[in-house]
């Protein structure tokens, strides 16, 4: 037996014996987990400085403090989340308890991408735990020591409910044979496609968080100094290695240089005029990487940064501008410090621009005026949509985050995580008593039965509203009491 | 080009013309799809006598009416659901727009069964229509004589573009598989799903699949059997048991299998009379390779009630099967048919052992007057749904989402659900371009003060509701204390 097929057997028979079905169990390994990125803080620091360069701060800032909140919300909200969930009910369901149960799925798989390692394997793991699953977490072995550091969690988990296995394609493929009750994915759409179809022969449901070109408007009206602003961070965290950045910019000619200028300030207040030197400025995860990015340069125009050193897999934040819709670089998602500028017409040109390529996982538009916003919604489709800003729209828990199209399937974060890796159940509970209203459905039908069936079927009672009414007067009644009686 | 391929364009068109997007536009598809399905009636129930054998009355009972109170829910409820839907705001978004927006996918394949062919080849169809989506209609080809009526009288009422139905066998359902949509809804079985997930996945296409499995119906000694037996005769025997939620086979103590059979037998009578066979409420078997398929079941297993067949007319009688071993042939498969077997089980603990060792079946059934124990059966097994005390009658419930998990299926539709199902609910955030100095604390360079604060406003949970309610009651006390002083003061 495969060491890959031991992990998944282990975690199915750890969840067979129902350990992980008490909140208070789900809720023990949640805060574990939270002490595993207080404690192993400088080890993490430490992978990810080697992985990605990434600064202790940074590491912080945009792996921990996320996942901090996630585990936060899923501790104090589990209770809720978890519960019996009440809905509406009908004539027919009137004395009977009707409502969804949440239950845990089975054996997750979770899959983990290396540009932010820690955020994107263990969030989606958060959800799993809460939802009382086991899991199987395979972390990305592009970023390695992060990876290593990961193995570290079976001194905090519960090691037979979540087991992390390591490895590269031959161990993910090994991996992708065995059944699980759900797959989660964060990576590219290429491999996307392959876990889905390896999910298919199990009739294993996916969630794919996937990428795309998130293409950036930025509209004449507006204050274009605070907009580049926002936009230099969004695009060079990370070295742009980040699955929302903004990919590249649409606006008019005439406001082009403006835009260059500010970025080009920007650029030098985030990161120094020599960003190579500065702690706070990241790298490409690799070579192949390294030269994938440089070669999407190719026959566009740099008009800032541009320099590399191949040694360091340093590539400095970029600028292009005026760059053709054919060239290199709008092939693909970029994935790097690389930040082409496309001229359009205005807003119609770069709907129709947006619209002519595949549905992205973000779509920014930067105005003063909402209805050019609310006409960027309406006309365009993506996972998700950030106005005035980049990137935010990631730690507002109560918003699904999650692609469309191209750009994934499923959604997470907050409670969607719980409810993606559930089965929330429907339940109907009737007595056995009232068996005289079933007569209309039991042969031999006859007209008349079928006149009560289209009765109880079709007649629309909406007892939500009617107990609303009851309410209302009741409480009327209330204050007119009191009023008669004290208001004298 | 090949016709499937034209209809996917011409759909694929027809969406990007934007005309599907206006409510208005989809309502009045709705309640032209209203219109079809009260104005051929006779049509419909044409088509289902010659595919099923269903009686008159069995058209509106089992396929229409279910689907006119989803087409009168979905007009009556479209501006809600189609609204954008506002979230709990934080500190960070306090002075932003932050809501979800649902939006149409684009075109929708949608791949129906035969044995409610109407209610699960349209039940999705109003959900994609709901949703502002096109739709690829292909009907089953298996209950063919209503595969032609969709064919045929679908175009009259709804947009031909938009909704086209493509008819046809294996060969043209593949043709469709290597076409992209947006979303492919498949009613049917296992086998066939896990094709389509495959083809799905070469297109990155989300699918939802209604499949089946054996649902199992265990009966508590403490129960009103006569009740329970004549729920389940009803559910098992309707379309001649070839419904995706029928009660699969029976788990109950030894000492009430008699009395069970005993029940369900008087049911069948009374249902069907003492002939089945001449009972035009009593249904037939869709073609002759299911009814084979259903004659090989009953091999080595106690016929107790029914068993005769006529193969010319594909007729098997309402049958049941006593003391029916574990595995047994007619507890390797779906049965999807007349045969119920009574599998002996020693009380609760061992029935659910027997449903846990099995595939998460689409609907679990318990028959008991002990809530304690449904609750048991509930926390212990896994599910589509959970009917107690009845059968079939949460599939026409609204409220609840209907579809399947594990083998049974993913993804689920009915109500609002279907709409959501068919719908990318999409994330949205309007923030300005002032206030630039709270987001100082992000920018480079990082220091641990900085990040001090994005711990705060990051971490800091202030549930806005929670607070709106408190200050509500606040107000409500004061008003309350003003009133009290001021009469103890008079």
């Amino acid at each position: 037996m495969s060491r890959e097929q031991l992990a998944v057997q282990q975690a199915r028979k750890a969840f067979l014996t129902g350990g992980s079905k008490p909140l208070e169990y789900r809720i023990k390994q949640l805060k574990n987990l939270n002490r595993f990125i207080t404690e192993r803080a400088t080890d993490i620091t430490n992978a990810l400085r080697k992985d990605l360069y990434k600064s202790e701060n940074a590491t912080q800032m945009f792996e921990i403090i996320g996942l901090e909140g996630e585990i936060n919300l899923a501790v104090s909200n589990l209770t809720e989340w978890a519960a019996p969930r009440p809905v509406n009910k009908t004539l027919l369901t009137i004395s009977d308890e009707v409502f969804i149960q949440p239950e845990p799925l089975g054996v997750v798989l979770i899959i983990g991408a290396w540009n932010y390692p820690i955020a994107v394997t263990l969030q989606p793991l958060v959800g799993a735990i809460a939802a009382g699953n086991a899991a199987v977490v395979k972390p990305s072995e592009v970023s390695s020591h992060t990876a290593k550091v990961m193995e570290l969690l079976s001194l905090y988990l519960d090691p037979e409910m979540y087991q992390v296995v390591t490895g590269g394609v031959p161990e993910t493929q090994e991996l992708l044979k065995q059944r699980f009750d759900h797959i989660f994915y964060t990576g590219n759409s290429t491999v996307g496609k392959l876990v889905m179809e390896a999910a298919a022969r199990h009739l294993t449901p996916v969630t794919l968080e996937l990428g795309g070109k998130s293409p950036c408007y930025i509209d004449k009206n507006c204050d274009i100094r605070i907009a580049c602003r926002r936009i230099t961070w969004g695009k060079y965290i990370n070295c742009g290695q980040t699955c929302i950045a903004p990919d590249y910019i649409l606006c008019e000619s005439s406001i082009q240089d403006k835009v260059i200028n500010e970025i080009q300030k920007c650029i030098q207040e985030f990161y120094t005029k020599d960003p190579k030197t500065f702690a706070d400025y990241g790298r490409i995860i690799n070579q192949r990487h390294f030269k994938r990015i440089m070669a999407l340069l190719e026959g566009s125009t740099v008009v800032i940064g541009g320099d590399s050193d191949e040694s360091e897999c340093y590539i400095a934040p970029t600028v292009l501008r005026d760059v053709a819709s054919g060239s290199k670089v709008m092939q693909e998602e970029i994935f790097g410090p690389i930040l082409p500028i496309i001229t359009v017409n205005g807003l119609n040109e770069a709907i129709q621009f947006i619209n002519e390529r595949e549905k992205p996982l973000a779509l920014y538009v930067f105005s003063s005026s909402s209805k050019v916003i609310k006409r960027m919604i309406s006309e365009t489709s993506s996972g998700a949509l950030l106005a005035n800003d980049c990137l935010v729209h990631f730690t507002i828990s109560d918003l699904p985050f999650g692609g469309v199209g191209n750009s994934g399937t499923g959604r997470y974060h907050g409670k969607y995580s719980f409810d993606q890796l559930s089965h929330l159940r429907s339940c109907l509970i009737k007595k056995l008593n009232m068996e005289g209203v079933n007569q209309m459905r039991y042969p031999p039908h006859t007209t008349e039965k079928l006149r009560w069936a289209r009765v109880f079927l079709l007649k629309q009672v909406n007892l939500a509203r009617w107990r609303q009414i009851a309410q209302v007067a009741m409480l009327a009644a209330l204050a007119a009491f009191v009023m008669k009686r004290f208001l004298r | 080009m090949s016709r499937e391929q034209k209809a996917v364009e011409r759909a694929r068109k027809a969406f990007l013309t934007g005309r599907s997007k206006s409510l208005e536009y989809r309502i009045t598809q709705l309640k032209n799809l209203l219109r079809f399905v009260r104005e051929r009636q006779n049509e419909i129930a044409e088509g289902l006598k010659k595919d099923l054998r269903r009686s008159e009355f069995g058209t509106p009972l089992y396929e229409t009416l279910g689907l006119e109170s989803e087409i009168n829910l979905a007009v009556r409820k479209l501006k809600d659901w189609a609204a954008p839907r506002p979230v709990s705001k934080s500190m960070m978004t306090i002075s932003d727009q932050v809501y979800i927006q649902p939006e149409p996918l684009g075109v929708v394949l949608v791949i129906g069964a035969w044995n409610y062919p109407w209610a699960v080849t349209i039940g999705p169809l109003i959900g994609a229509i709901a949703a502002g989506n096109a739709a690829v209609i292909k009907p089953s080809e298996v209950s063919s004589h209503t595969s032609k009526v969709m064919e045929d009288l679908l175009p009259l009422y709804l947009d031909k573009e938009l909704y086209p139905v493509v008819t046809g066998g294996v060969t043209e359902t593949q043709e469709l598989l290597k076409q992209r949509f947006d979303h492919i809804f498949y009613t049917g079985n296992g086998t066939v799903a896990k094709i389509i997930m495959e083809a799905a996945a070469k297109h990155l296409t989300p699918s939802t699949l209604e499949l089946g499995g054996k649902s199992p119906c265990y009966i508590d000694n403490n129960c009103d059997l006569a009740v329970a037996c004549r729920r389940i005769a009803w559910g098992k025997y309707s379309n001649c048991g070839q419904t995706c939620i029928a009660p699969d086979y029976i788990l109950c103590d030894p000492s009430i299998q008699d009395r069970v059979i005993e029940e369900i037998k008087k049911n069948i009578k009374e249902f069907y009379t003492e002939d089945p066979k001449k009972c035009l409420d009593y249904g037939r078997i869709i073609n002759e390779r299911h009814f084979k398929r259903l004659m090989a079941l009953m091999e080595g297993s106690s016929v107790a009630v029914g068993g005769e067949n006529d193969e010319s007319e594909c007729y098997i009688a309402p049958t049941v099967l006593r003391d029916v071993k574990p595995d047994a042939k007619v507890m390797q498969e779906e049965i999807f048919g007349p045969l119920l077997p009574v599998l002996t089980v020693s009380g609760a603990d061992e029935a659910i052992k027997f449903i846990n060792q099995r595939e998460k079946p689409l609907a679990l059934y318990i028959f008991s007057s002990d809530n304690k124990l449904i609750k048991r059966m509930i926390a212990e097994t896994s599910s589509g749904g959970v009917l107690a005390n009845d059968c079939l009658m949460h599939f026409s419930e609204s409220s609840l989402p209907f579809g399947g998990v594990g083998n049974s299926g993913m993804g689920r539709y009915h109500g609002k659900y279907g709409f959501d199902h068919l719908s990318h609910l999409r994330g949205c955030l309007i923030k300005q371009l002032k206030m630039e100095g709270v987001n100082k604390m992000r920018y480079p360079p990082h220091t641990a003060d900085k990040l001090g604060w994005a711990r705060f406003f990051i971490l800091k949970h202030v549930d806005f509701g929670s607070v709106g309610r408190m200050a509500l009651l606040a107000l409500l006390a004061v008003f309350v204390a003003v009133i009290l002083q001021r009469n103890y003061t008079d």
